[in-house]
């Protein structure tokens, strides 16, 4: 073949990354955007110049560009699609040779894929909607610490959702104080409590005296229910060595599982926890404080079941999903969509959903659904329905707010997911018959009848702002 | 003002995890448990162990997991026997899920003396 020679100035985008009879190799990395380009620029420019900001390209041809082979290495626009209901956007498919990212980082990959381009100025707006990641790329990643089956084992949980809370108020309790409400939580019937995602060490409760006491906590639920209990201690901290620290004395207390919030703390952070739980033996619980920013606008940033795959590539046992039901937002196909891809071992594509690619995730252990916000005993049978049994439900206020405190909230709360649990199992409705089911448990739980009463007028009845792209 | 008189008091339990909150199942209802775990193309199992050591990982098994047991009645028939042999034990009633090497169903029918 003879060599190229050097043209230099300024090409068309698409000349060199706009390739729409490639094929797709089973080892690309596949992206789609939904791009909203200025009025004036064809489509296959636009597309083609996310392709190249996001992978080789730049605004100049270089000369240094002939040393290498850059046909091996460009990210390639290879189809558009029209978005349903939506004149002004489309979708651009970009597939990228798997050498363009380091083994196991998914911060490699988004810095390529999110970075740069999501500034361009011929582009108004764009999002990512989708990543197919090669079953060769997640075979490099280690993923969550312990998975959903190791995790019940663990804890001798099955057949059954867990039961959680975050503990409120969510600041200004002392230690002390904090880890009582954590007892009641625990002794009542809530399998595991969480830090809220703002507790970390602040002046009224510094970390250490919160692991402590939260530590009592724990063994001594675990001794009178005869249960295995635990607490997310929060170890999201300003430094890694900081935070290794906390693990270190969370794993010392005695608590199954710590806590870390995965986009404010950083996905390098969140990757070495990890593999700091995996040797260590603890479960990883993930918030996701600062995902509205980027996930809630439906034509910029970064949709939400791509930040839940790298979380899973990432590593954490517990992922935050939204609850469908309660007072965030969350369209119910859509969420449906992202939890499948926390804990299935192959999701295929279901524009339904919002599923853009076939996605083998191979053997990479499953995450927990974590539904969280704004929900009650009223809503636990659409739950259980909803989010199946790998999943942990967590009732915050719905669990602390009961008339006679936390043992009784979590009891109310256990009583109406095991009877939701137990009618699915004789087959019936649960959803539909979710009054009676509630009502015939509450004639034998006092804790349910009174949780029931004081919760029956709460409904969070907006409409989502980011719907799936329908006509 | 005081609201002492409307808050009652809550007894902290043994509770031995999925189904402890609800009260003890009839026949009926643990037969119902049976079909659905079959159903499911689940494996019925059995274990039992004295109160005092339920909280670790292995109770001792009832025989043998029984693998392709189509009838609830005949799981039924273990789990009295089990009951009969061993009457101050827990007995559990197990759905092994082979496909996801976990238990899709475990509960305690019936609660030995502790």
């Amino acid at each position: 073949m003879a060599s190229k020679a050097y043209d230099a100035g300024v090409k068309e985008y698409r000349d060199m990354y706009w390739t729409p009879d490639y094929v797709p190799l089973d080892t690309d990395l596949l992206a789609c955007f939904k791009v909203t380009g200025q009025p004036e620029v064809p489509r296959e420019e636009v597309a083609a110049a996310v392709a190249a900001e996001s992978s080789t390209g730049t605004w100049s041809t270089v000369w240094s560009e002939l040393l290498t082979d850059l046909e091996y290495y460009k990210g390639r626009a290879y189809r558009i699609e029209d978005v349903p209901g939506d004149p002004e956007s489309f979708y651009a498919f970009v597939a990228y040779p798997i050498d363009l990212f380091e083994e196991g980082s998914v911060v490699n990959v988004l810095t390529s894929l999110v970075g740069n381009v999501f500034g361009f100025k011929a582009l108004k707006h764009l999002r990512l909607e989708d990543i197919r990641f090669p079953i060769a790329y997640i075979k490099t990643c280690g993923g969550p610490p312990a998975g959903i089956q190791v995790e019940r084992d663990r804890l001798n949980k099955y057949g059954r959702p867990m039961l959680g809370a975050t503990i409120k108020p969510k600041l200004g309790l002392s230690a002390k104080n904090y880890g009582r409400a954590v007892y009641e939580c625990l002794r009542g019937g809530l399998d595991m409590t969480k830090d809220d995602e703002n507790v970390n060490s602040q002046p009224f409760m510094r970390w250490r005296d919160r692991f402590e006491f939260v530590g009592e906590a724990i063994q001594k639920a675990e001794q009178e229910t005869g249960e295995k209990k635990g607490h997310y201690l929060n170890v999201t901290a300003a430094t890694p060595e900081e935070m290794y620290k906390r693990a270190e004395f969370a794993k010392e207390v005695g608590s199954p599982i710590l806590m870390h919030d995965f986009l404010t703390g950083g996905f390098t952070a969140n990757t070495g926890l990890a593999n700091w739980c995996r040797d260590n033996g603890m479960l990883l619980h993930i918030h996701r404080a600062m995902h509205a920013v980027i996930d809630r606008h439906p034509k910029h940033g970064i949709h939400f079941r791509v930040l839940a795959k790298c979380l899973r590539l990432s590593g954490g046992d517990h992922l935050h999903t939204g609850t469908v039901v309660g007072k965030l937002e969350g369209d119910r196909n859509s969420t449906l969509g992202f939890v499948d891809q926390l804990r299935e071992s192959f999701v295929p594509e279901d524009r339904s959903r919002g599923v853009f690619f076939d996605q083998d995730w191979g053997s990479l252990p499953g995450v927990f659904a974590v539904a969280s916000g704004g929900i009650h005993v009223w809503h636990m049978p659409a739950l259980v329905t909803i989010f199946g049994d790998d999943s942990m439900l967590q009732f915050g206020g719905g669990t602390q707010g009961h008339p006679w405190g936390n043992a009784a909230g979590a009891a109310a709360n256990r009583v109406a997911l095991e009877a939701s649990v137990k009618a699915r199992n004789e087959g019936r409705e649960i959803e539909k018959e979710s009054r009676d089911i509630l009502a015939e448990a509450a004639r034998t739980s006092p804790e349910l009848a009174i949780a029931m009463e004081t919760w029956k007028e709460i409904k969070f009845e907006f409409d989502t702002v980011d719907k799936l792209d329908v006509a | 003002m005081s609201n002492s008189h409307e808050v009652g008091d809550f007894q902290t339990a043994q509770t031995l995890e999925c189904f402890g909150f609800l009260p003890k199942f009839t026949q009926e209802e643990v037969y119902s448990q049976i079909e659905y775990l079959i159903a499911q193309g689940w494996t019925p199992a059995i274990e039992h162990e004295h109160p005092s050591r339920s909280t670790h990982h292995y109770w001792t098994m009832w025989k043998l997991p029984f693998f392709g047991e189509s009838n609830p009645n005949a799981v039924v028939e273990e789990l009295n026997a089990c009951q009969r042999a061993y009457p101050d034990h827990h007995v559990r009633l197990i759905g092994y899920d082979n496909y996801a090497q976990t238990q899709g169903v475990c509960f305690v029918v019936h609660e030995g003396r502790s």
